[in-house]
């Protein structure tokens, strides 16, 4: 029995019927690709070069290495959060309240999971795109030379997940576009600046570092940075654990919310 | 005792109860639909129509009730019984960034289809839906009934047994409504099923075998148009309007077997019309102007649900 509505707070079941949605999501990005990369790449590359070279400049070595060289790890996961959070804000809103492209999808076999698990894993992809091209540029840059780098990549993928399923709990309350600015502004930012992507999180005060420590970036940064840096992540496990753990959580609460608001 | 058990019918609805926060929309309905017919639901606004079709299509569970769709059971099986569903929504959804092709290849994607089966059925589908040549248009630069007809054509992409309309011709000019009656016919002409919701009583009239009247979540009556009409109505109507209708409406009010009057305008319903045609035309007035018609599911609707406005 799958009754969507009497068992609103069921797991959700996605099997593999979500691919063709996320194709759907994939062919409208592929009409608008080249703006959409360049849109993505532009932005954290003038932060990540202005401030790692301008600010560098003034700085000794921060952590062990040059500014700009400690910048790149925090550069490549906050542009993957900014993806990710943008797709699973801006355009899976759009897709379903203003488009109504899901209750087009869903008069058709598929499920409200589906959908969502689509969502989630589409947020993901573009973020990755998004992370793979600073990582290039970094790696360009001769920023990182270790083959441990490579392990970035499914560290992008892992946070783009985190992020989108985060992302999707807000679509799902959101009554309309503005209601994000909230999100960006009481969550996104400050979590930017607290984790350790502009600044080691050590310079904060005590009870600040704690609490941040357990923030999704904080987790991706930690295991972003030495990996970059050709060093092997001092607690990978938890690390890793924490970002799975908190996308089932914020996925699985994403699916009941989106329920709520769409089966009724 | 038959020895074959007769077929399944391929929507058959029983008790079905929602409520949302308290207030019911649903209160208790059942019907059924045989195979190949197009049955109607229709309802002022608020009666229940759409409730009852999202828990047909497993949208929306029921708080009480048994549907059964396709065979199957709802909404337990849903997702498996809409693999022989096409549904027209009443807001057109089609994807604004894809061509007319691209909706339809991206839509067959959703049912488990593959890329050439789906591209196989496009010609078709596009020629169906007065469309054909239009592959590549760009779905901004289509008409309000193009994007109507794209939308019934998507429907289709999974060549259906059972296909939902919900306010199929809503905002069409009458040629565009013309081509979906026409087309709709042919749809039950190939066995398909269709279920309907329309606030136009003619278009009822004209493609429904059956139709169910819904009002304040509760079935009023349940048909055929024609006998609904037979049943339900006097077959004379004479609309009396102009300076001064009403009251002279009021003043022979004897000359029919019911009188309505809404505003300035009067409505007899007559088995016999001679008698008030000769008082009109022995009171003629230049102000004062009639038509003498049949009654239609129009005034059978009216009839049953009132003349108030809903909201």
């Amino acid at each position: 029995m799958s009754d969507p509505r009497s068992r609103p707070y069921a797991l959700p079941r996605p099997g593999l019927r979500w691919l063709p949605v996320w194709r759907r999501n994939f062919l409208v990005w592929r009409k608008l690709a080249i703006p959409s990369v360049l849109g993505n790449l532009a932005d954290p590359l003038i932060y990540m070069l202005g401030l790692g070279y301008g600010l560098g400049g003034m700085l000794p070595q921060v952590s062990g290495v040059s500014y700009v060289a400690f910048l790149a790890a925090g550069t490549v996961v906050a542009s993957t959060m900014n993806a990710a959070t943008f797709e699973a804000l801006y355009s899976a809103f759009s897709r379903m309240h203003v488009q109504k492209t899901w209750e087009a999808i869903l008069n058709t076999p598929l499920s409200l999971d589906h959908v969502l698990t689509a969502e989630l894993v589409w947020a993901a992809s573009k973020s990755l795109l998004s992370g793979l091209a600073i990582l290039l540029v970094v790696a360009a840059l001769g920023l990182t030379a270790s083959p441990l780098a490579l392990w970035v990549i499914p560290v992008i993928f892992l946070t783009g997940l985190c992020f989108a399923a985060m992302g999707l709990i807000v679509c799902a309350l959101a009554p309309s576009y503005d209601f994000f600015m909230y999100y960006f502004t009481l969550f996104i930012t400050p979590m930017l600046l607290l984790s350790g992507v502009f600044f080691p999180a050590d310079q904060l005060p005590a009870l600040v570092q704690t609490l941040a420590g357990g923030l999704p970036l904080a987790h991706a940064v930690q295991l972003a940075r030495p990996l970059l840096l050709g060093e092997v992540p001092a607690n990978a496990v938890t690390h890793v654990a924490t970002l799975l753990a908190i996308t089932a959580v914020a996925f699985y609460i994403a699916c009941v919310l989106t329920r709520r608001r769409l089966l009724k | 005792m038959s020895a074959i058990a007769p077929p399944e019918p391929p929507l058959a609805v029983a008790g079905l109860r929602k409520s949302y926060g308290g207030q019911t929309v649903v209160a208790g309905i059942g019907f059924a639909v045989p195979a190949g017919t197009c049955f109607g639901l229709l309802g002022p606004n608020g009666a229940g129509k759409t409730t009852t079709l999202r828990c047909c299509l497993g949208l929306t569970a029921p708080d009480a009730g048994e549907i059964r769709l396709g065979g199957r059971a709802i909404p337990a099986e849903a997702g498996t019984a809409r693999q022989r569903v096409g549904v027209v929504p009443q807001f057109d959804n089609l994807d604004p960034d894809f061509t007319v092709a691209e909706n339809l290849l991206v839509y067959g994607r959703y049912f488990g289809l593959g890329d050439a089966a789906i591209r196989a059925r496009i010609p078709a589908l596009l020629e169906f839906a007065g469309l054909a040549g239009k592959e590549k248009a760009r779905i901004q630069s289509l008409s309000g009934g193009m994007k109507r007809r794209l939308t019934l054509a998507r429907a289709l992409v999974n060549d259906p047994d059972i296909v939902f309309l919900d306010e199929p011709t809503t905002g069409l000019d009458p040629q565009a409504r013309h081509l979906i009656w026409e087309r709709l016919k042919r749809l039950t002409a190939q066995g398909k099923t269709l279920i309907l919701t329309t606030h136009f009583m003619d278009e009822a009239e004209r493609l429904c075998d059956r139709l169910a009247v819904l009002d304040h979540g509760t079935l009023v009556v349940e048909g055929a148009p024609r006998a609904l009409i037979a049943a339900h109505i006097e077959p004379q109507v004479v609309e009396l309007f102009g300076d001064g209708a009403a009251a002279w409406a009021q003043a022979h009010r004897a000359l029919g077997e019911r009188l309505e009057v809404a505003g300035e305008t009067a409505f007899f319903y007559c088995r016999d019309v001679a008698p008030l045609l000769a008082a009109l035309a022995a009171d003629a007035d230049a102000g004062r102007h009639y038509v003498h018609r049949a009654a239609n599911l129009e005034d059978v609707f009216l009839k049953l649900t009132g003349r108030e406005l809903r909201d």
